[in-house]
């Protein structure tokens, strides 16, 4: 089954039409990058899916739960979404860690505040989590005490400690600088080899190359070309692709 | 009179000092955080007549508020027995001016705090990014839940300078309660200063509010260490 489901996304700020009928699917598993250059609506989509930001046509499906859908020309939205957001973790560009916890507690509060899950399981599998992700040592910090990197894995163990069925990154390595971006990427790319199912939004070009099982390249709201990174990466048929990409593999 | 009588006389009256700054602080705090939610809601009547009662509130005296809401009901009772007779509605308004004045003391001194707060946490609010509560929501937190763990204790911390600001000023505007004669501490100084042709109930006076407002300073200044263990 698919983990999510967006058909005929349409998105529009005032007269300017960010996404022109949009449709992506996402099987198990399988870790998705979209690029793109900026204003393509890469993030806009990203906000529609995880639900920031509300469509204006389209319908959005997790793991068979229906979010959202038409009926007749109006879009209509599932009257429980938290259902539907316990499927998905976002990662944000600039982390957005609650500065007033301590990492450990970012962590735990919302499975158990939120999902009501057992606070003593999910304080074990949060500190695994922080193993995984090399801050054990960090489960007192609070996040103005840790670099960006650090936060950003944090920000990842976040998103995980809710046992998302897929996750999404909006350009997790942007506010980055190369070194952390290393050490991040390196993450995400575990994560991936463990069959995470994830969506990339991303600039990080080389990175959206080794990781994905499939890359998406957006331009003026709409998808220019898809498929595996050889061949959008290697092969490109569209110009516009070619154009943007040509940029990268000078 | 001595020294000595003279400050015992007027510690009578700092009961009544103390009543008014905590009953004040007791009510404003929690209205001020009602008053700056109105203020922000989406619901354009609403913020427009809370912007209305806030910008009078701050724009008119407290003096003439402390009067207003002291004596207000009287006189408008009064004036609406005259109408009464002369109409012949055959209804009697019988107010008079409260027995107990910390009545009408605390209630203008609250809505009056209650609308300086109202701004500084609308400060504090609006100061908040918006990614908190956008994480908030990716993770399922109710608007209550977002509000009472993830906002308000980083408004809290943000806006604590302005708030110990606006409590030092209390202290000292609760000799205001004067106007409307309540026997507070700087309402019996006055009396005395008065009868005695003597300047030393002033100073004894500032000494008060002085050692009041160190020991507020100090307080506040602890609360706001213990709050600082991380940064912006």
């Amino acid at each position: 089954m698919s983990v999510l489901e967006i058909k005929n996304v349409k998105k529009s700020f005032g007269r300017h039409h960010v996404l022109k009928d949009i449709s992506i699917t996402v099987n198990e598993g399988e870790v998705v990058s979209i690029i793109g250059p900026s204003g393509s609506g890469k993030s806009t989509l990203l906000r529609c899916a995880t639900l920031l930001e509300t469509m204006d046509e389209g319908t959005l499906t997790y793991v068979g739960k229906p979010a959202a859908w038409m009926e007749g020309s109006e879009i209509k939205y599932a009257k429980n979404l938290n259902e539907i957001r316990n499927k998905f973790g976002l990662v944000f560009q600039n982390y957005n860690l609650f500065p007033h916890f301590s990492v450990i507690k970012n962590l735990t509060d919302a499975p158990v505040s939120v999902q009501k899950r057992d606070k003593e399981s999910v304080y074990e599998e949060c500190k695994i989590l922080l193993r995984k992700m090399g801050l054990s040592d960090k489960e007192d910090a609070y996040p103005c005490m840790l670099s960006g990197g650090q936060q950003q894995r944090v920000s990842i163990a976040r998103a995980l400690a809710m046992k998302p069925d897929i996750l999404f990154f909006d350009e997790p390595t942007s506010a980055l600088d190369p070194e952390l971006t290393g050490e991040v990427l390196k993450v995400i790319k575990q994560l991936a080899d463990e069959k995470m199912t994830m969506v990339i939004v991303t600039h990080e070009m080389s990175f959206a190359k080794a990781v994905s099982d499939r890359v998406i390249f957006m331009d003026n709201g709409v998808i220019v070309e898809q498929g595996t990174p050889e061949e959008v990466f290697g092969n490109a048929t569209n110009e516009r692709t070619k154009q943007f990409l040509s940029n990268y593999n000078k | 009179m001595d020294l000595s009588t003279m400050i015992i006389k007027m510690s009578d009256g700092f009961g009544k000092t103390c009543a008014i700054f905590f009953l004040t602080l007791l009510f404003s705090l929690p209205l001020g955080m009602i008053v700056a939610l109105l203020r922000r809601s989406r619901f354009k009547p609403v913020s427009t007549i809370t912007r209305f009662f806030i910008s009078v509130l701050r724009g008119t005296p407290l003096m003439l508020q402390l009067i207003a809401v002291t004596y207000g009901p009287y006189y408008i009772s009064v004036a609406a027995n005259k109408l009464s007779e002369v109409y012949n509605w055959g209804v009697y308004f019988d107010i008079g001016v409260s027995k107990n004045k910390l009545v009408p003391v605390v209630i203008a001194f609250a809505i009056n705090y209650a609308s300086y707060f109202a701004e500084i946490y609308r400060s504090g609010l609006e100061s908040m990014p918006v990614g908190q509560y956008e994480a908030a929501q990716v993770l399922g937190y109710s608007k209550i839940q977002t509000f009472m763990k993830i906002i308000l204790p980083q408004v809290i911390r943000r806006i604590l300078p302005s708030v110990t600001n606006e409590i030092v000023t209390l202290v000292k505007d609760t000799s205001m309660a004067f106007t409307v004669s309540y026997q507070e501490m700087f309402t019996i100084g006055k009396q005395i200063a008065n009868s005695q042709t003597s300047f030393i109930p002033f100073v004894v006076a500032g000494v008060f509010y002085y050692i009041f407002n160190a020991i507020i300073s100090f307080i506040m200044e602890k609360i706001e260490k213990s709050m600082s263990y991380y940064t912006i």
